[in-house]
């Protein structure tokens, strides 16, 4: 137990890191994901393996990377393929453990729209659009989404599929035939989300200090919490040290 | 064959009005310096086509190059926004064609293997499949499953930016190699540009490293610091700041129109774009050495 303070994309982090495993192959994306990793890499799991979309495979960055594909990722790594590779050879057949996704929306059922709001001839606002997400909710074994806990990021149903959670619920995704097992949890400022047996997201944990009621005030869908809503342990000063001191010293991730 | 020459050559001679142009590098390597040669040469009406568009298809949209964006993410990386174009779009004032980053390179992968289309698993998001006609469905004939397909892509003019080459074409590239050989192999024209000319030799002392030969080469040009604000592996690091800094410069056409103008048409070349940055500058971007252990190819 700590008594010091932390932030919601620190305890956001510490959480997402604590969901991997040892000697888990990571598909890393840039910012707090590649926090998280570095993080259980430097805690629970220290076999963790980080591979970028960039091409870059069993990457040790020794400074924070800046952009997907930092020169920092390279230097040091494994090895370097094409990006036709990395989502063939290592993502499409099903080397991938764990991939991170974000997004502006996540609905009920953990589908992800990253492309836009409004209609997509006519947007209301124009996102970045799918990069490697598409395939990477497909085919990951399991992924993790990071995001803050807000109403209008967890709309009941997302304006345009940019890539695909549970669909519709009740064992569409398995009919689909893709062979990745979905988001397994999304981790909010307040708690832990994470799929039911129909592949909705429901309550499963909340933070210290979090209530159920702030959670479901915050979700554009009638939240279900789960029988054994369970409470996160708070992060610890090694975890916090780790972050603050090693990873991100300039706070350019973590404000 | 010896084919050296200018940036301005390589463009004048390869880039027309109209082109479908892939000025490639994933993050790495992004030509820069001939995004803007072709900016200050006035060409109209390119389908600009990369992965992420990054920071030179902003600058040359809002210069007025383009007809049309074909992409597969649309952000400033590990930014934000490519404001231009997002305005553009938003206000439906540009065509676009819009791909996942494995439906783009499976485009490109199509297009260098000449073969006339690849197939992709499923991924149950058929949003992107149902706005862009070019995706398609096809049934595996061994398995009688769907599968997607997508076209081959051939832009017209490839740039491939790379640490070394030699006269004739032959090119080295390590660090992230993206989509570069590719692009290259995809295109009907290629424009390669090199931080340094290397003899031949250099090239066949090490020819797993070489991703691009000379025969499918149009022009070799010696353009150092042309990846400028991206990197290049080993010779410079990318500056974040003028990533960050476009953020702002972005937020307006007059603050893009002003950017252009001071770096690209008040500028004559990338030489003078180099100087205008300044020593202190390169100095920030400086990279101390570290060289990979030798490999012994064997004296056969």
């Amino acid at each position: 137990m700590n008594t010091t303070t932390f932030t919601s994309s620190e305890l956001m982090t510490i959480n997402a890191a604590r969901l991997l495993r040892d000697g888990d192959v990571v598909f890393v994306g840039v910012g707090i994901p590649n926090l998280a990793c570095n993080l259980a890499r430097r805690t629970h799991a220290p076999n963790l393996y980080m591979i970028y979309e960039a091409g870059v495979i069993g990457a040790r960055p020794s400074r924070l990377p800046l952009s997907i594909g930092d020169p920092t990722l390279v230097s040091g790594a494994a090895a370097v393929c094409s990006m036709y590779d990395i989502f063939t050879l290592y993502l499409q057949r099903g080397n991938v453990d764990v991939g991170f996704l974000g997004g502006a929306q996540i609905d009920q059922f953990g589908n992800i729209n990253a492309t836009v709001i409004g209609d997509y001839q006519h947007p209301k606002v124009r996102l970045p659009g799918s990069g490697g997400s598409m395939e990477i909710s497909a085919w990951a074994n399991r992924c993790y989404i990071m995001t803050p806990h807000q109403k209008r990021r967890f709309p009941a149903r997302v304006d345009f599929h940019t890539s695909a959670g549970f669909l519709s619920g009740q064992g569409e995704r398995k009919q689909a035939g893709v062979r990745g097992g979905g988001p397994q949890a999304v981790v909010t400022n307040l708690g832990i989300l994470t799929p039911d047996e129909a592949g909705e997201l429901i309550l499963s944990a909340l933070h210290p200090g979090a209530t159920v009621e702030q959670a479901q005030e915050n979700t554009g869908w009638p939240l279900k919490v789960a029988a054994n809503l369970r409470r996160t342990e708070l992060p610890t000063d090694e975890e916090l040290r780790i972050l603050r001191e090693e990873l991100d010293p300039g706070k350019i991730y973590l404000k | 064959m010896n084919k050296l020459c200018s940036l301005s050559e390589a463009i004048a001679q390869n880039v027309h009005d109209g082109d479908c142009i892939y000025l490639a590098g994933f993050t790495h390597l992004i030509p820069f310096a001939a995004g803007h040669e072709i900016i200050r040469q006035g060409r109209k009406d390119l389908i600009l086509a990369r992965a992420t568009p990054d920071l030179i298809y902003d600058q040359m949209v809002a210069a007025g190059c383009a007809g049309k964006v074909i992409f597969s993410y649309m952000g400033n990386p590990g930014v934000g926004s490519l404001k231009v174009l997002r305005r553009l779009v938003e206000a439906g004032r540009i065509e676009w064609e819009e791909y996942s980053h494995f439906g783009m390179i499976t485009r490109l992968q199509a297009g260098a293997s000449g073969l006339p289309f690849l197939p992709m698993n499923q991924t149950a998001a058929p949003d992107l499949e149902r706005a862009n006609p070019l995706y398609r469905r096809v049934t595996d004939p061994y398995s009688g499953k769907e599968v997607i397909v997508v076209p081959p892509l051939h832009p017209d003019v490839a740039v491939v930016h790379v640490q070394r080459a030699d006269a004739r074409g032959n090119a080295q590239i390590w660090g992230i190699i993206g989509e570069q050989k590719e692009a290259a192999f995809a295109a009907k024209r290629v424009v390669l540009t090199a931080e340094e000319i290397v003899d031949e030799a250099v090239i066949r002392s090490d020819p797993n490293r070489t991703l691009i030969p000379e025969f499918i080469v149009d022009a070799v040009v010696h353009v150092p610091y042309c990846a400028h604000p991206s990197y290049t592996q080993g010779y410079y690091d990318r500056d974040n700041e003028l990533y960050l800094q476009w953020d702002e410069i972005s937020e307006t056409d007059e603050g893009v129109q002003a950017y252009l103008q001071e770096w690209v048409y008040g500028l004559p070349d990338r030489a003078a774009y180099v100087e205008k940055l300044g020593a202190e500058t390169l100095a920030r971007l400086q990279v101390p050495p570290r060289l990979s252990g030798p490999v012994n190819y064997g004296e056969y």
